[in-house]
């Protein structure tokens, strides 16, 4: 599969401080890549050395096989970005802005009306052609601004936090349209919204302190940190007797009691307990209720990841 | 060819810019008054002459004096250069200033487009509106013309000289709001700058030798006044065009260090 992002040891500092710090990694055309990190973690600076806007202190990255520096112009013209922030001209209307994003990207004069009308329909802006951008509202401003970036249709788009301030509706319709990119373009994003890029993306990046701690598809993060088994049981029986039984279950690390005959158990090994346990609470005459492994969300993954332990 | 198109873009978007906000209108009504103000004086001034020649017929010198180019339009040339000195900072301050307050150079610097196409198309706005309000100043001479008759030369001379002159300062005010995010800083520095080169020449005065001479070659007003005079020279035309680009040039610097800063 082709390559569309290809960084190499790429390194940015801002004065004295780095602000991301050799960050290797490759996205393949047509994936949905998700970008996470706490803020501060460099998620923009990388996203903006991408877009061409920023040169990084050291390293390279190459954007449809054009390097960022010195073949900045190739780059721009295969990527459509959505700045943080969206900013837009205040004083144009939405048809103006978007007439002006055309002509700049290129958009050859017979097709720029129907190139814009496009992009209206996609992005739901047929209603508000002629509003100022300094008017719309926040969601209007988040549809505007990946409006310009899908003019043309470039191969690759660069999103920085495109659902950020959007009403839950909103956050959907949003959603739908980049799920609907899927296949024809490869889509970067950045994000903090955790249930959204295990949603969206085939893969994510994990960035803390401006680098790389996991990347990897969200299903694998989490079956990765869930090498510690975790099952939840539900127990009609003595609270105490039971939870001493089933510590008595070889392989198990940990059992928490959380009251009304809940409980949770963690085991090592990757082994599957779940039978073991079953029988444990059966053999005494107690009723088992419930049994159910859980799977760690990407939440876990990320607070794992981004956090560090206070020893 | 393409960077052309990138150029006219930016030229039609900043023309948008300017019919929309108060900048272009506020700023054009002011630079009329005054001009018709100056006009209207100075013609006024003219025409008490002239009926004072007319009752002395006998003082030929006095009546080989009465030139309109002379008695108003070099003096009206002279003026606008001073309201221009005003004028200027006002229109370029938002012109790169503006794009990074507001964030959208990070829009216009990921769009395929070359940072000159971006400073052209810029640059070439702003002369557009100068322009302009230049234009509105030519009813001046065309209405004096039903009356009198006019050194045209001497006129086209001098509008060269205004064009020029303000598509200098132009340049000047650019670079002055690729400097900073605030348009009010970007105004001042614009008017700064602009004065120096406007008072630079008058160290000559000081009698300061060789350098007096060259302060006095950099200074704008001594090469505009050649224009004024309706001499039209080739050295004038030099240090205005280098002029101009030396600050167009100056603006793709800062432009090209955005990207190593944060």
């Amino acid at each position: 599969m082709e390559t569309m992002i290809e960084t190499r040891d790429l390194t940015k500092y801002y004065g004295s401080t780095l602000a991301i710090d050799r960050l290797n990694f490759e996205v393949a055309a047509g994936e949905i890549v998700g970008f996470l990190g706490p803020n501060g973690a460099g998620k923009t600076t990388t996203l903006k050395i991408l877009a061409a806007f920023l040169s990084p202190t050291s390293g390279t990255a190459k954007i449809n096989g054009f390097d960022v520096v010195s073949e900045s112009l190739q780059v721009r013209a295969s990527l459509g970005y959505l700045p943080e922030n969206v900013p837009l001209y205040p004083d144009m209307t939405v048809t103006q802005f978007l007439e002006f994003a055309a002509r700049a990207k290129g958009v050859e004069a017979k097709q720029e009306k129907g190139e814009i009308q496009r992009v209206q329909e996609a992005c739901g802006l047929q209603d508000v052609r002629r509003v100022l951008s300094g008017a719309l509202s926040k969601g209007f401003r988040q549809r505007l601004g990946l409006a310009q970036a899908l003019l043309k249709s470039p191969p690759l788009l660069i999103l920085d936090e495109p659902t950020i301030g959007l009403d839950p509706s909103q956050i959907v319709e949003i959603r739908t349209l980049i799920k609907n990119l899927e296949g024809s373009h490869t889509v970067m994003l950045s994000s903090h919204i955790l249930p959204e890029v295990s949603q969206l993306c085939h893969r994510v990046v994990i960035i803390n302190k401006g680098q790389i701690v996991a990347n990897d598809t969200p299903e694998n993060l989490s079956r990765q940190l869930g090498h510690e088994f975790r099952i939840r049981l539900t127990v009609k029986g003595p609270e105490d007797q039971v939870a001493a039984a089933l510590k008595q279950v070889a392989g198990v690390n940990l059992v928490v009691s959380q009251g009304d005959g809940r409980f949770l158990v963690e085991a090592g090994g990757g082994q599957d307990l779940r039978a073991a346990l079953a029988r444990t609470v059966v053999a005494p005459g107690w009723d088992l209720l419930e049994l159910q492994t859980q799977e760690f969300s990407l939440e876990d993954v990320f607070l794992n990841l981004t956090t560090e332990e206070e020893t | 060819m393409k960077g052309l198109n990138g150029c006219l873009a930016l030229l039609r978007k900043e023309m948008t810019v300017y019919f929309a906000t108060p900048i272009f209108y506020i700023t054009g009504f002011f630079f009329l008054v005054l001009a018709g103000y100056f006009f209207y004086t100075n013609m006024l001034y003219y025409s008490i002459i002239s009926f004072q020649a007319a009752q002395q017929a006998a003082n030929p010198q006095m009546a080989a004096q009465l030139n309109p180019n002379t008695l108003i339009f070099r003096p009206l040339f002279a003026v606008l250069a001073i309201v221009l000195l005003f004028l200027v900072p006002i229109i370029t301050m938002r012109l790169l200033a503006e794009e990074k307050r507001s964030g959208t150079a990070e829009l216009l610097f990921t769009y395929p487009i070359t940072d000159w196409a971006v400073i052209l198309g810029k640059f070439l706005s702003a002369l557009l509106v100068y322009l302009i309000f230049l234009a509105f100043t030519l009813s001046y001479s065309l209405a004096f013309a039903m009356v009198t008759s006019l050194d045209w030369g001497a006129i086209a001379a001098g509008y060269l000289g205004l064009v020029l002159l303000g598509a200098a300062a132009l340049a000047l005010g650019l670079f002055a709001s690729s400097l900073t995010e605030n348009q009010i800083v970007a105004g001042v520095a614009g008017f700064a700058l602009l004065l120096l080169f406007w008072i630079i020449g008058w160290a000559q005065e000081l009698g300061a030798g060789t350098l007096g001479k060259v302060l006095q070659y950099l200074s704008l007003l001594d090469h505009y006044d050649n224009f004024t005079k309706g001499v039209i020279d080739t050295r004038d035309l030099a240090y205005c065009l280098s002029f101009i680009f030396f600050f167009l040039f100056l603006t793709k610097r800062q432009l090209e260090s955005r990207r190593w800063r944060a």
